[in-house]
């Protein structure tokens, strides 16, 4: 085949080569920090990784042994109720504003997640602190749950809203002209098209919201002993690592090393249980 | 094939997580399982300028805390991070005293402590700071209690003309350190500090100031400190738990601080004694009101105290620093409690009123001597118990 | 004869028609009684209106409902923003009584002689966030397109998770090893390297200490390349295979193909992952605290200490005692909430201006 510029259809070669070239080691230079930090966090806080760290409450300076029991409970009820708030109104608010974005409503919608998402986690703390601290005279669970909910709805909507937006038209006018209605046509077919991508919204906030320890201090407050209770203060993980990290002892410093790495593997793990399972239902609704 | 794939990185991932379980389990751990006596035995030992103290625990662990009787009850407070490590210490074994009541202390800082006790979302708060009269009239009936005073060191990490590390302790004459902080004093062999050091060589080298960034009662008794030996200082920057400071940088924390200063060659800072002795940093003497140079010790800070006395005066809250004693450690300052002298909640504010006692006893005393921090004299102990044998509940004594 | 708008071949026009209260009980152009085609067309006629009745019914129980539902979610969300801010505005009188517009410009940050000013704050946070986002940004790119287009599929889920693993990991723990680890190994070395060569410029002027600006916008850097990428990776992972092989077909090169129609297709979703990484730069609190200094230095010197908005809210808001100070703390809150109306403002603009497209809806 005649090319008829070879030097142009060269040059665009090149840069090719080059520009993939880029993507991989942009991709290489991401890796580094995370290998570097995860090893830190394991050598710095390994001496005390065992089973006894999961099961046992944490003893105070001095008297060795001692785990974060009640801090992962915690960060798992806290988080847990920050999802049962954000991530259905997140959802549902993202299907408007895909649907609508040139509507005054939509175009405010979307101002107000960016604003909310570069809120600093310690003003949600201090909000949530205002609106349920204040009134309750208590700490609790609840309003801790109430700051992260804050921080994770700006991430789920803002992805959701993107994902839905980029799933092909066929798809929704084929459903539509099928005679769905709008709803079942969202639900059955575009968001399980964008599944995917919401998924790693959600995984997104969660870890964002499971690692902010400014948030707690003024919500959850901490509690050195088990606890269940949403109105009761509660231990949370990244708390825990910041009072660990802030004391002067080299022991409370290893122990929150440990912690963080509990704190990143337990993270880890969910998001490897929620793709599972995301690859799971699409299989059964057909997508895959 | 995209599932399988998923399963398959999940297993790698769990195995990665046993395999380092396991590798962690194998070097040797902490105790693992329960006995109901903890024997310690603990060694002294002494290492050039400092006095460390290693707690080494022998076969049998550390009992649990353990599990509240039915019908127990739960205890806020919140404030100072300066006594935190005690005081959760004394909440551990104060446990086994009291078996119907828990503690949670949260260290978010002095500020943070009154505000909370203030809005009464805790029982009772703490502060390194002396409250001052706006704060006494927001909360009503509020009252401090000291319970155990500290020390405050100047760090630095300074290599010698010969590139070794200076580990002796430096003298700093008395307005040095307010100077230093003023930005008048720029360079480590400045006259004034070589004239108090013959015997370390000091290199031309800039000083790197660093000081707390974040609001603490560390930094609000370092600058009462400097406050009262430096009278510009007072008129320039003046004292706070947040000022700000002339020069330098700002690390967050004792951590912040001690890691600036430890990668800053020419640095120094201020972190809290007991801070300083758990992490083996380089710490200064200081020279007092009298003219001696004094290095931080429990002695010298039990020697502050006594210098101002047991005039605390009813609201029991005296600032400490700039003793005029001849062993006197110049940078010390009291922590204190914050409880309300009528207590709106009978059973909780008993239980206070008992802890407090038990902690200001020889049984507390031994544990904050282990940690580092300064019982209160003789003196000082009697009229704060008879302090707190006048705090009521309701109007009726407790 | 004329095509009447049915539900099936025109969807649209014929809803229109309906609401508009016309179309369907009329008779076909041409068609009378006595025509043959009338019997077959009272016959659509009919089946037409039960049509309309079941429409009716679908718009009344079911898409109406949703339609109320989600406008409900959106209001939501725009009332708990207007909330905050509201709580933000109303907990900050004071300083506006005492400093009214001279706060935002005041250099002055003196809790004991009860002077406050947020410029050197505002200055600090646009310098980070803006330069971790410039750094940022390639790079995200460049690992979103790798994991989008060039990874062999084997290696596509693990480096995936790896990636959001960054994200997993607590910003306390990105201090402590910012401070102790990533700063005197990798960012004083850069720095001094740079104030080595460029020293002559302003913006690299030395004395070199660990903690600087650079420090916390090389660490927001790596904050936010989590977000960023992976949001990105998905917003090209669901543009249509359709749009890749066209550009194959054409004869574009691969690089081309991405540039030039992966890129410009995804804008709105890469500028949404963007956007949410800005957010996360200028809100950063603990891992910005530690490494940056927290200096009131205003120098343009990137090498010097700096302070953002943030770190001095958490810095000193527990330790607050009185109300002109607290009060101030919650109004920087409230200029950092502005700040960020105003960036978002500004790079929908920016985006607008290059890439006017009119924005794709999704019609559920």
């Amino acid at each position: 085949m005649m090319i008829p510029n070879l030097a142009h259809y060269r040059r665009r070669k090149i840069i090719n080569a080059i520009m993939l070239f880029l993507c991989g080691v942009a991709a290489f230079l991401a890796v580094v920090p995370l290998v570097w930090i995860l090893l830190y966090v394991l050598q710095e806080g390994g001496q005390y990784l065992s089973l006894q760290f999961f099961t046992e409450l944490p003893t105070p300076v001095g008297v060795p042994g001692g785990g974060v029991l009640n801090a992962i409970v915690g960060s798992a009820i806290v988080v847990g109720t920050a999802c049962v708030f954000s991530i259905p109104i997140a959802l549902v608010a993202a299907m408007y504003a895909a649907a609508n974005p040139d509507k005054p409503l939509g175009i405010a919608l979307r101002f107000a997640t960016d604003v909310l998402s570069g809120v600093p986690s310690i003003v949600t703390g201090i909000f949530a602190y205002t609106i349920i601290v204040l009134p309750q005279k208590q700490f609790s669970a609840f309003a801790g749950g109430v700051a992260l909910a804050i921080i994770m709805t700006p991430i789920v909507l803002r992805t959701t809203e993107e994902m839905l937006k980029l799933v092909p038209r066929y798809l929704r006018e084929g459903s539509l002209a099928l005679g769905a209605s709008e709803w079942k046509t969202m639900l059955q077919v575009t968001m399980p098209a964008a599944l995917n991508g919401i998924v790693t919204g959600i995984m997104l906030g969660i870890a964002r919201a499971a690692g902010e320890a400014a948030p707690m201090i003024f919500t959850a407050f901490g509690n050195p002993f088990f606890s269940t209770n949403l109105d009761q203060p509660i231990a949370t993980l990244p708390h825990m690592v910041y009072v660990y990290a802030i004391s002067p002892y080299k022991d409370w410093h290893a122990k929150a090393w440990t912690t963080a790495l509990v704190l990143v593997v337990l993270v880890l793990g969910l998001n490897i249980i929620a793709r599972v399972v995301t690859t799971w239902q699409l299989k059964r609704m057909g997508w895959r | 094939m995209f599932k399988s794939r998923t399963i398959v990185m999940g297993l790698l991932v769990a195995l990665f997580g046993i395999l380092v379980t396991a590798c962690a389990s194998a070097t040797p751990a902490p105790q693992p399982t329960a006995a109901p006596v903890v024997t310690k035995v603990v060694e002294t030992k002494v290492i050039e300028q400092t006095k460390v103290v290693e707690k080494v625990v022998t076969a049998t662990p550390a009992p649990a805390t353990p599990a509240p009787k039915a019908g127990s009850v739960l205890i806020n407070g919140a404030g100072a991070t300066f006594p935190f490590p005690l005081y959760s210490r004394w909440f551990y074994e104060y446990a086994f005293v009291d078996t119907a009541v828990r503690f949670n202390y949260q260290s978010i800082g002095s500020g943070g402590g009154i505000a909370q006790i203030t809005a009464k979302t805790v029982d009772f708060g703490a502060s390194d700071a002396i409250l001052t009269a706006d704060q006494y009239a927001k909360a009503p009936g509020i009252q401090m209690i000291p319970t155990v005073a500290g020390a405050i060191v100047p760090i630095y990490n300074i290599k010698g003309e010969d590139g070794k590390a200076i580990t002796s302790a430096i003298k700093f004459p008395r307005t040095a350190l307010a100077d230093i902080y003023l930005g008048k004093i720029k360079k480590w062999n400045d006259p004034v500090l070589v004239q108090a050091n013959p015997n370390i060589k000091l290199p031309n080298k800039d000083i790197v100031v660093v000081a707390r960034s974040d609001g603490s009662g560390t930094t609000f008794a370092y600058t009462d400190y400097l406050s009262q030996v430096s009278a510009e200082w007072k008129e320039k920057v003046g004292q706070g738990t947040s000022v700000k400071w002339p020069t330098g940088l700002g690390g967050k924390g004792n951590e912040g601080v001690a890691g600036t200063v430890s990668q800053n060659d020419g640095a120094i800072g201020y972190v809290e004694f007991a801070y300083a002795k758990q992490n083996k940093l380089p710490y200064g003497a200081v020279q007092n009101k009298a003219g001696e140079y004094v290095t931080a010790t429990v002695e010298a800070v039990q020697a502050a105290m006594a210098d101002f006395g047991t005039n605390m005066g009813d609201k029991l809250a005296l600032s400490i620093a700039d003793a005029p004693g001849k062993n006197s450690w110049p940078i010390a300052s009291y922590t204190y409690l914050l409880i309300y002298m009528d207590q709106t909640d009978c059973v909780k504010g008993k239980k206070v009123v008992e802890f407090i006692n038990w902690g200001l006893s020889d049984a507390g005393a031994k544990f904050a001597k282990e940690l580092d921090y300064v019982p209160l004299p003789a003196t000082v102990q009697k009229a704060v118990m008879d302090k707190l044998s006048k705090v009521t509940c309701g109007g009726k004594p407790l | 004869m004329r095509r009447q708008a049915t539900l099936n071949n025109e969807p649209q026009i014929f809803l229109l028609l309906v609401q508009m209260g016309a179309g369907t009980p009329t008779l076909p152009f041409g068609a009378s009684e006595r025509n043959p085609m009338s019997t077959m067309s009272l016959v659509k006629q009919q089946a037409a209106q039960s049509r309309l009745r079941a429409l009716k019914q679908r718009l009344q129980h079911g898409d109406l409902l949703f339609r109320a539902l989600v406008m409900l979610g959106a209001l939501c969300i725009l009332l708990l923003v207007i909330a905050i801010g509201y709580e933000l505005w109303a907990n900050s009188p004071l300083p506006r009584e005492k400093f009214g517009w001279g706060f935002l410009t005041s250099r002055e940050w003196n809790p004991v002689r009860q002077e406050f000013g947020a410029f050197p704050f505002i200055f600090g946070t646009l310098q980070t966030a803006l330069m971790a986002l410039l750094f940022a940004l390639p790079i995200s790119l460049g690992i979103a397109i790798f994991l989008a287009e060039l990874a062999p599929l084997w290696l596509r889920q693990p480096l995936g998770f790896v990636i959001e693993l960054l994200a997993a990991v607590p910003s306390v723990v990105y201090g402590l090893w910012g401070l102790f680890v990533y700063v005197p190994v990798f960012v004083r070395p850069t720095a001094q390297l740079f104030n080595s060569t460029l020293g002559f410029l302003p913006l690299f002027e030395g004395p070199v200490y660990g903690p600087s600006r650079l420090a916390a916008a090389l660490i927001l850097t790596i904050m936010i390349l989590p977000t960023i990428s992976a949001v990105s990776r998905d917003v090209l992972l669901a543009i249509p295979q359709s749009q890749r092989e066209a550009a194959l077909a054409l004869g574009a090169t691969r690089w081309e193909m991405i540039w030039q129609v992966l890129i410009p297709y995804g804008l709105s979703g890469l500028l949404g992952a963007s956007i949410l990484g800005l957010g996360r730069a200028l809100g950063e609190t603990m891992a910005v605290t530690m490494v940056i200094g927290n200096n009131l230095d205003l120098s343009s010197s990137l090498l010097h200490p700096g302070y953002t908005m943030a770190s001095i809210i958490a810095n000193e808001f527990a330790e607050a005692t009185y109300e002109l100070y607290i009060q101030s703390l919650i109004q920087i809150a409230l200029v950092l909430f502005a700040v960020t109306l105003i960036l978002n403002f500004l790079a929908r603009l920016l985006v607008w201006r290059v890439a006017r497209r009119v924005p794709t809806e999704v019609r559920a």
